[in-house]
C-alpha cells in the first residue's frame, strides 16, 4: 500500500512578483512503504522544493499530499502531525544545532511531542546508537564536536522522531569519504531495523546505485525518469543530456561499448561491473 | 513568508529611472521631499501626487508593489491621521462635537504626507539596486573626507549589511523550516512560550552570522582589503544627458513648489 502520495503537485514562489519561478510542475508519484528511493537532478530542477511538500512545509500551490489516504494539509492539525510521520533532514543539518549538549539537542524533536522523560531518553539513547554517536558525547556541547560528528547528531535529532518515512538532502555534501560512508552505514541500519522509507537526495550518482531500489530524476521542475537503477541507468545519454552525472562503473561500461565491448546489461555499481566483464570473458551475457 | 518582506528591496528592471546615475536620483529624492514640505494646500499636494505617478509609472513599478511596501507603516499612518483629527482647533463638523473640519484637512494631508514621503523614497530603493545606492552615497559624501569622516569605512558596512539582509533572511527561513521539521511550533502558545520558541532560530543564526562574518573577513583580507585609499573602480558612475536633465527638472519642480507656497496654494 503506497503511504505517500502525490497528485499534480505543482509550487511556484512569490507567484505575482517580478521573481515569480515554478519550481515543481505537476508532479505525481506514489511512495510505497519499506522502499529505498534515491532522488537525483541537478541545482535548481525542484528537489528540495519537492521533499518540503512531502512534511507540509511548503503549501503546494496546486495538487494535493495524501499521506495513509488524507490530505496533509487538510488543517493546522494535520500539518504538524505529518512531521512525526515523515522525518525530515536538511541539506547541512549541522547548522540547525542550538542546545547547550548533544543530548538536548537530539532531545528536542522528541520532546515537541510531548512524550515522557522516560520516552525521550529511550528514544535520544537510541537514535544516537543507530547514528553511531558515542554515550561520551551526550554532555559535550554539540558546537565544538566535528563537522562529520555534528552531521550525524543533526540526523538522530531527526531519528528520534522515529519517523516511518525518512527523507535526507544530501547527507554526505561536504564530508569526507569515510564520513560518507559512516552516515550512509546508519542510514541503511535504521532502514533495515525499522522497516522504514527512506527518501535520499544525492549528486553522488555511485551512492545511488549502490543504495536505492528505485531512482526518480528530476529535471526542471518535472519527474523525467522514475524507475529501478537498471532502468534509470541504462539510459546514461539521457541522464547526462540533462547535465546529471552516472556511476563510474556505467560510465567505464559505455566507454567499453564504444570500444566494442558490448557487455549485455547495465552497470551501475562497481560489483555488477566485475560480474559483467567476468561473464563477457566466458563469452556469456548475465 | 519571510520572502514577502518587501520594505526596500530592489525590482530590477531597464526603464529609464533605472539607468538613471545613482548619485542623481538621491538628490532627486531630497529635492521631492524639500519639495513635499512646501505643500500647503490642495493644488501643491495634487502637483506632488501627479509627479509621484509620474516617476511611478516611469520606473514601472506598479502601485500594488508600493502599497505592499507601505503595509509596515499602516500604524503610524493611522495614528497620525487620529491624531490629526481629534487635536485641531476649529469649526466642529457637528456642534459639540471634537472633530472639526480642520481636524479632517490637516488629518488627510498628513497622511497624504506620509505615504507620499514613503513613495519617494521606495521609488529610489526599487530602483537603485543596494551596491549602486551606496556607491553612489560614498561619491555624493566623499567632500567629508576632508573633515575626517570615514565615508569609505561607512558606505562599506552599509553595502555588507544590505548584501547580508537576503542571505539571513533566507537562513533564517532554512533554519525555521528545520526546526519546524521537528516538531517545533512558532504559531501557538503562550506568549513567553512563542518567545521560548524563538530560541532554536536565534541560536544557529547567531552562530552561522559570525562565521560568515569571520569568512568575510578572511576573504577580504585575503584580497588585500585595506580600505577605500586608492582603490579603484570596475563600474565608474558617470553623470549622462539623462541625469542633467532629471536634476533641472527637479530643480525646476522644487522652485515651482515654493512659489506655489509663497502664493499660498
Amino acid at each position: 500500500m503506497a503511504v505517500i502520495t502525490a497528485e499534480n503537485l505543482t509550487h511556484t514562489y512569490s507567484a505575482g512578483t517580478p521573481f515569480e519561478k515554478t519550481a515543481i510542475e505537476n508532479i505525481s508519484l506514489s511512495i510505497p512503504s519499506g522502499q529505498f528511493i534515491g532522488i537525483i537532478g541537478h541545482t535548481g530542477s525542484g528537489k528540495s522544493t519537492f521533499i518540503q511538500h512531502l512534511n507540509a512545509l511548503i503549501k503546494p500551490t496546486s495538487g494535493k499530499v495524501l499521506f495513509d489516504g488524507s490530505d496533509i494539509n487538510a488543517d493546522k492539525v494535520s500539518r504538524r502531525e505529518i512531521r512525526r510521520h515523515v522525518g525530515l533532514v536538511f541539506q547541512y543539518p549541522e547548522y540547525q544545532l542550538f542546545e547547550e549538549t548533544v543530548y538536548a539537542d537530539i532531545a528536542f524533536g522528541p520532546k515537541n511531542m510531548n512524550f515522557s522523560e522516560d520516552e525521550i531518553r529511550e528514544r535520544v539513547t537510541e537514535a544516537a546508537s543507530f547514528t553511531g554517536i558515542a554515550p561520551e558525547l551526550m554532555e559535550r556541547s554539540p558546537l565544538e564536536l566535528s563537522g562529520g560528528q555534528k552531521r550525524r547528531i543533526a540526523i538522530a535529532g531527526v531519528i528520534a522522531m522515529r519517523p516511518e518515512i525518512l527523507i535526507l538532502d544530501e547527507p554526505t555534501a561536504g564530508l569526507d569519504p569515510a564520513g560518507c560512508r559512516t552516515i550512509l552505514g546508519n542510514i541503511c541500519d535504521y532502514k533495515e531495523k525499522t522497516g522504514a522509507t527512506v527518501i535520499i537526495i544525492s549528486h553522488n550518482m555511485d551512492d545511488v546505485a549502490r543504495l536505492a531500489q528505485r531512482i526518480i530524476v528530476f529535471d526542471g521542475g518535472s519527474v523525467v525518469l522514475d524507475g529501478t537503477p537498471d532502468q534509470v541507468f541504462s539510459q546514461a545519454e539521457k541522464l547526462i543530456s540533462i547535465g546529471l552525472d552516472i556511476p563510474a562503473s556505467t560510465a567505464l561500461a559505455l566507454e567499453l561499448k564504444r570500444q566494442g565491448v558490448e557487455l549485455g546489461c547495465p552497470v551501475y555499481t562497481h560489483e555488477g561491473l566485475v560480474e559483467a566483464v567476468l561473464a563477457y570473458r566466458e563469452g556469456k551475457t548475465c | 513568508m519571510l520572502k514577502d518582506v518587501t520594505l526596500g528591496q530592489y525590482f530590477p528592471g531597464d526603464t529609464i529611472v533605472h539607468r538613471l546615475d545613482p548619485r542623481t536620483k538621491i538628490l532627486l529624492v531630497v529635492l521631492y521631499i524639500v519639495a513635499l514640505f512646501q505643500a500647503k494646500w490642495w493644488v501643491s499636494y495634487a502637483i506632488v501626487i501627479a509627479v509621484a505617478g509620474l516617476s511611478m509609472a516611469l520606473s514601472h513599478i506598479s502601485v500594488k508593489n508600493m502599497f505592499k511596501g507601505l503595509k509596515p507603516m499602516i500604524f503610524i499612518i493611522c495614528l497620525t491621521a487620529v491624531l490629526n483629527i481629534f487635536y485641531t482647533q476649529g469649526t466642529p463638523v457637528l456642534p459639540g462635537w471634537i472633530i472639526t473640519w480642520e481636524g479632517i484637512e490637516r488629518a488627510i494631508q498628513m497622511v497624504l504626507r506620509i505615504v507620499l514621503l514613503i513613495t519617494g523614497t521606495f521609488l529610489l530603493t526599487y530602483t537603485t539596486s543596494p551596491i549602486a545606492l551606496t556607491d553612489g552615497l560614498e561619491l555624493l559624501m566623499n567632500p567629508l573626507k576632508k573633515i575626517r569622516v570615514p565615508v569609505h569605512e561607512m558606505t562599506m558596512m552599509m553595502s555588507m549589511a544590505l548584501r547580508f539582509i537576503p542571505t539571513l533572511i533566507e537562513e533564517t527561513d532554512k533554519i525555521m523550516s528545520a526546526q519546524k521539521a521537528r516538531g517545533a511550533d512558532f504559531e501557538n502558545g503562550s506568549l513567553v512560550q512563542r518567545a521560548k520558541a524563538l530560541l532554536p532560530i536565534l541560536v544557529p543564526l547567531f552562530v552561522s552570522a559570525f562565521r560568515r562574518a569571520d569568512e568575510l573577513a578572511v576573504a577580504m583580507e585575503s584580497r588585500c582589503y585595506h580600505g577605500g585609499e586608492g582603490r579603484t573602480r570596475m563600474k565608474k558612475l558617470q553623470f549622462a544627458a539623462n541625469d542633467i536633465l532629471a536634476l533641472v527638472l527637479g530643480i525646476l519642480f522644487l522652485a515651482g513648489m515654493i512659489l506655489l507656497r509663497v502664493f499660498g496654494l
